[in-house]
């Protein structure tokens, strides 16, 4: 029974990669448009949080903004948003666009108001000393010493909105949603196919996001270490 | 929204006030007439996903992190492969356990409890770390054995760090357990499904059971804090 159970699954996931062998670009313009609109929604969270935490961070106030955001943003679910949004605005792009952007905003608030506020109270003390005006602080000190934190949080909201994005779908959001959602279609070959392009896709975003890291850190600040608070997931 | 051509469908909301097939934004008489059938349900089901998650995810995390604080080693496998499972998105996670669980309840608990471990074996293994090299030589010099120092510093010490760790984990499961409702009728995400299948998704409902999810998260959340405030009194003052 077990080993009928076996080949049948394994018959399965078969049947998965199959689907996606035999219609790369239809899976391809469906990961496009979810990355069209991951990215769209991202940039609209950056736009709104980045610039708030980090001026709440510089000026150590606001920290039950940070806390607050951080909690209702974990107890929000994508659903009720995407839900919420779309009885607001209407079927399509826009109230996906809204609804991933709120998600995105808790963990980048959260982690750029820390990142900023943490940074070594001596290191930013030895920058006044050294006659440095509050701009210049933030630029030169605080940012620089605040990336890795900072930068973990954006990653917690790429990944978060890339991963979001499919369940978008039921809300006329495209993506390769519309495939998992559309089982009677595609049958269960395509829903785990296009399941797999959803894993490899925010995978993806989550290495790739590890490497821009890389690449803006200054070389100084590589040494310093922080631990991942995995504090958002959909 | 309405269909062209053919017969309209009239949504089947049970009573038919004017309220509700005229699409008002919020049906009070809905959520009065509906909460015994529908939404109290939805809700008892969504707290028993999430406590049977964080249950079964709570043990197994406790007794990895016991194992992991007496050999060390598998510290890093472990880490390794709950960094792989997070990155998986639960929508896609719940989908790739249908071949071999089915549609079922197994299918949504076997994908929670494993982000549930994804946050509470670091947890564990941060919070039976957090007695300082003092603490635990003071107590071997009072002659306590190791498993004397565990059961009475280690673990009574380690009591803040799971609390927060436990505070993350059920939040975040109340969240994603919403999107059990694509796997079957379960939780508070059912009945959001089924508004939205409508041919005019039906705000009532929608507002009413996200309202319920987010407000269950809210509440688990402070009763968890107060939980700690009452255990672990002390530990505001050394751990923020």
């Amino acid at each position: 029974m077990s080993l009928l159970l076996d080949a049948a699954n394994a018959h399965t996931f078969v049947d998965a990669f199959r689907f996606i062998g035999d219609n790369p670009g239809f899976l391809a313009r469906k990961a496009l448009e979810q990355l069209e609109l991951s990215g769209a929604a991202l940039g609209i969270g950056l736009a709104v949080a980045l610039p708030l935490g980090v001026v709440l961070g510089h000026l150590h106030r606001g920290s039950g903004v940070a806390v607050g955001a951080s909690i209702v943003g974990r107890a929000l679910p994508s659903l009720v948003l995407i839900a919420a949004f779309l009885t607001l605005l209407g079927i399509g792009f826009v109230n996906n666009m809204v609804a991933l952007a709120v998600l995105a905003t808790g963990p980048i608030l959260t982690n750029s108001f820390d990142a900023v506020d943490r940074v070594d109270r001596d290191a930013v003390e030895s920058a006044r000393g050294m006659g440095m005006t509050g701009m210049q602080i933030l630029h030169q000190v605080e940012l620089p010493l605040a990336l890795p934190l900072l930068f973990i949080g954006i990653r917690i909201a790429a990944v978060t909105v890339v991963a979001t994005a499919p369940i978008a779908a039921i809300a006329g959001g495209g993506g390769l949603g519309d495939i998992i959602v559309n089982q009677a279609s595609y049958r269960l070959s395509g829903v785990l196919g296009a399941s797999l392009c959803v894993m490899a896709l925010s995978a993806g975003v989550f290495v790739a996001l590890i490497w821009l890291q890389g690449a803006l850190t200054p070389a100084g600040v590589r040494r310093i270490r922080v631990g991942v608070d995995p504090s958002r997931k959909e | 929204m309405k269909r062209a051509g053919g017969p309209t469908v009239i949504p089947n909301f049970g009573h038919g006030s004017s309220c509700v097939t005229g699409d008002h934004v919020f049906c009070w008489g809905w959520v009065r007439g509906h909460w015994a059938d529908t939404l109290g349900p939805a809700l008892t089901q969504h707290v028993e996903l999430t406590a049977i998650a964080v249950g079964i995810g709570f043990a197994i995390a406790f007794l990895l992190g016991l194992a992991t604080h007496r050999v060390n080693r598998i510290e890093q496998p472990v880490g390794v492969v709950s960094a792989l499972l997070y990155t998986i998105p639960s929508f896609a996670l719940f989908q790739l356990l249908v071949p071999f669980t089915g549609l079922t309840w197994t299918t949504v608990e076997i994908a929670l409890v494993g982000y549930t471990l994804v946050i509470l074996y670091p947890a564990v293994v941060a919070g039976l770390r957090s007695p300082s090299d003092d603490v635990l030589e003071a107590a071997r010099g009072m002659g306590l054995t190791p498993l004397q120092i565990l059961t009475r510093v280690e673990l009574p010490l380690a009591v803040p760090v799971i609390i927060s760790g436990l505070r993350v984990a059920v939040v975040s499961t109340i969240s994603i357990a919403t999107i059990a409702a694509f796997v079957g009728p379960y939780g508070l995400g059912n009945p959001i499904f089924l508004a939205l299948k409508e041919p005019t998704p039906f705000k009532t409902e929608i507002y009413t059971a996200g309202f319920l999810a987010v407000a269950l998260a809210l509440v688990c959340d402070a009763a968890l804090l107060i939980l700690r405030r009452t255990l672990v009194p002390w530990a505001d003052r050394r751990f923020a």
